[in-house]
């Protein structure tokens, strides 16, 4: 295996490794043995289909939290506000969704929907990404005071303007419905996994390409490694960060239609809480790269979806506990890790470039 | 009569706002970004509720709640001043663990995925008659007092605005720092244990966003003890009057919910006086 991408695993399995350590002595505290637990973990998430079909779903909503955090990181930014973005794009889905004429063809109706979620995401997104270029305001603390604004927004709008009475969530959408992995493969009935993971793939193929293929993916990157640098290369830095925190909010939104067209069919007061914050481990795992970042939510969607499956013999929290290990592991561990490869492999001294991507800076 | 009354609730509603502010305050002038008071809340709450339900007394509860909030606080020096990992990260991953481990230790101790049993809080002698509630009071003048009077003071401020220098006059920044982080989960904590022994008892996510309000209000009085004790009680306030328009009709209670973010957002972007954070704050001194 090269050195790449030896690199770019040891580190998350490390973590893992940790993870499981401080897993066994949870479950050993809670008085039952680790291997049963990790046994009808796998066995209720990657054992059946519909656990798969669960994992599936949660993966999709994850990926696309996860593909926008890294879009972010990659400029050098921290976009903490997945949450409300997710929450944006999925109320824009369904207000799209409930605008639309009944028998909407899917052809038309869908890109519609997906057009206003990132539409929706993408105005949260942008703004701290031009506070951040005009006035030089943290976007750290910009998005997480937004998460709480928009959040508000989204609950009047739903509370007053919109909801089916005795309710927290708006009427079902008229068109736009993605069908399910159920109407296609029996095995997957009353999962709630849909085509929308189809999209998240496509997400990251296109993320992929605008970042390593295209000179605005080259320009977020040249900022996000060196922004003095990219500014004296003639990258105007500021109308950067605006495009690259817009381009991660639509992704975030695009969350949402996994819920609205593909789940539920319809908003919903708080149905993605966490998913925004667990993209960041999602993306921290996958080390900001898209391909890493679809394994690293299939990862995540399988410790919540198998979280559920041990509830019966250990608190389904447990899991809670291990994705927040998880992410520590993995953040402290990482540089260490690296460092180690680097001089087990070759003592000599070599300048610190390689995989490594872009840690954003924690600067405000 | 009224007046007291009124002053009486903002004032308890502003307690975890001032002990968890007055952490945050310690934790960024010292240069360490303080992303986990909510964590801290959430883990102070829950040390009180289980010191308060085991010993029968809530003065042991309020210490298990320090404990509390300084265990995750050890976590957060250990990750970000020892290990310098990515200060924005851990604290979102303290936060995660707070609410997880809250959750899993509520099921192991008390068998419940929603609360605690009841447990003894300070009785009722009114909000004055609390004496976390005279923590509350005091804690952002101490801090100013122990920033602007103490050679400990000098140094975390040095720590948070020039490292560099401080390390060449011989300040050990790293110890200044992990002292800083300790110091504000033990102000957090005992927020937290406010909040679980004045409401007797522990629920999942209790702190329910009051350490972002904290955050807030740290950075809306600009990182100053004096100012950030007054945007606690603005925020105490709007909340104060939130609770007693409701069901009136007069304001939507979401518009108010969103004063004090949408207030920081104005003061990071300094339509009136610039909030500028101490120089140093979330990077990463090197070796």
């Amino acid at each position: 295996m090269n050195r790449k991408v030896t690199e770019a695993l040891l580190p998350p399995l490390v973590a893992l490794l940790l993870a499981a350590v401080v897993g066994d002595v949870l479950i050993l505290v809670f008085g039952q043995n680790p291997g049963d637990v990790y046994r009808l973990l796998l066995e209720g998430t990657w054992g059946n289909a519909y656990g798969f079909g669960q994992v599936l779903y949660k993966a999709t909503t994850l990926a696309f939290t996860g593909l926008a955090f890294a879009a972010a990181a990659r400029a050098g930014l921290f976009n903490v506000g997945a949450e409300s973005q997710l929450a944006a794009g999925a109320f824009a889905a369904a207000v799209a969704g409930l605008g639309l004429p009944a028998g909407t063809p899917g052809l038309l109706a869908v890109p519609a929907c997906a057009l206003a979620a990132s539409l929706g995401g993408g105005l949260v997104g942008l703004l701290p990404g031009w506070l951040r270029a005009r006035f030089g305001a943290s976007e750290v603390i910009v998005t997480i005071m937004l998460n709480f604004i928009v959040l508000a927004l989204l609950n009047y709008a739903v509370a007053v303007h919109l909801h089916v009475p005795e309710t927290l969530h708006t009427p079902e959408i008229r068109a736009g419905a993605v069908p399910r992995l159920g109407d296609l493969v029996p095995a997957f009935a009353g999962s709630a996994a849909n085509l929308v993971v189809v999209l998240a793939g496509l997400a990251a193929a296109a993320l992929a390409w605008v970042l390593f293929r295209t000179r605005a993916g080259y320009e977020l990157r040249a900022v996000g490694l060196q922004p003095e640098a990219a500014e004296y290369g003639g990258v105007p830095v500021g109308r950067v960060w605006a495009r690259a925190m817009a381009l991660s909010g639509a992704l975030a939104g695009m969350g949402g239609l996994n819920f609205v067209l593909g789940y539920k069919r319809y908003y919903e007061e708080g149905f993605g809480t966490g998913s925004g914050f667990l993209g960041i481990a999602v993306a921290l795992v996958g080390r900001n790269h898209p391909a890493g970042v679809l394994l690293a939510a299939l990862l995540f969607a399988t410790l919540s979806q198998g979280g559920l499956a041990v509830n019966a013999i250990v608190p389904k929290q447990l899991v809670e506990v291990l994705q927040a290990v998880v992410i520590l592991a993995v953040v402290t561990t990482a540089p260490e890790v690296r460092r180690l490869l680097r001089s087990a492999v070759r003592p000599a001294p070599r300048p610190a470039t390689g995989a490594a991507a872009p840690a954003p800076a924690g600067a405000r | 009569m009224a007046v007291l009354a009124l002053l009486a609730q903002v004032v308890r509603i502003a307690v975890p706002y001032l002990l968890a502010a007055a952490g945050g305050v310690v934790s960024e002038r010292a240069g360490v970004i303080a992303l986990t008071l909510e964590g801290f809340l959430l883990g102070g709450a829950f040390g009180a509720a289980v010191g308060s339900h085991a010993t029968g007394s809530p003065w042991v509860g309020a210490l298990c709640g320090v404990a509390g909030g300084v265990a995750l606080a050890l976590l957060h020096a250990l990750a970000s001043v020892r290990l310098k990992a990515d200060q924005v990260v851990v604290g979102v991953a303290l936060n995660l663990l707070a609410v997880g481990a809250t959750r899993f230790f509520l099921r192991y101790l008390f068998d419940s995925s929603s609360n605690s049993p009841r447990v003894p809080g300070f009785g009722t002698g009114g909000a004055l008659g609390n004496p976390l509630v005279w923590a509350g009071l005091l804690a952002l003048p101490l801090v100013g007092v122990l920033l602007a009077r103490t050679p400990f003071g000098l140094r975390v401020r040095a720590a948070g605005e020039k490292p560099e220098a401080a390390v060449s006059l011989g300040v050990p920044v790293p110890r200044v720092q992990w002292a800083a982080v300790l110091l504000s989960g033990a102000l957090a904590g005992l927020g937290g244990a406010y909040l679980s022994l004045d409401q007797h008892q522990f629920t999942d996510g209790m702190s329910a966003g009051r350490g972002f309000i904290a955050l807030a209000a740290v950075i809306f009085g600009r990182w100053a003890p004096r100012r950030v004790a007054v945007a606690c009680l603005l925020f105490a306030a709007a909340e104060t009057a939130q609770i007693r328009l409701q069901g009136t009709g007069a304001v939507p209670s979401q518009f108010v919910e969103m004063i004090p973010y949408v207030l920081t957002i104005v003061a990071l972007v300094g339509v009136v006086g610039r909030a500028t954070p101490p120089a140093a704050l979330g990077k990463q001194q090197a070796a």
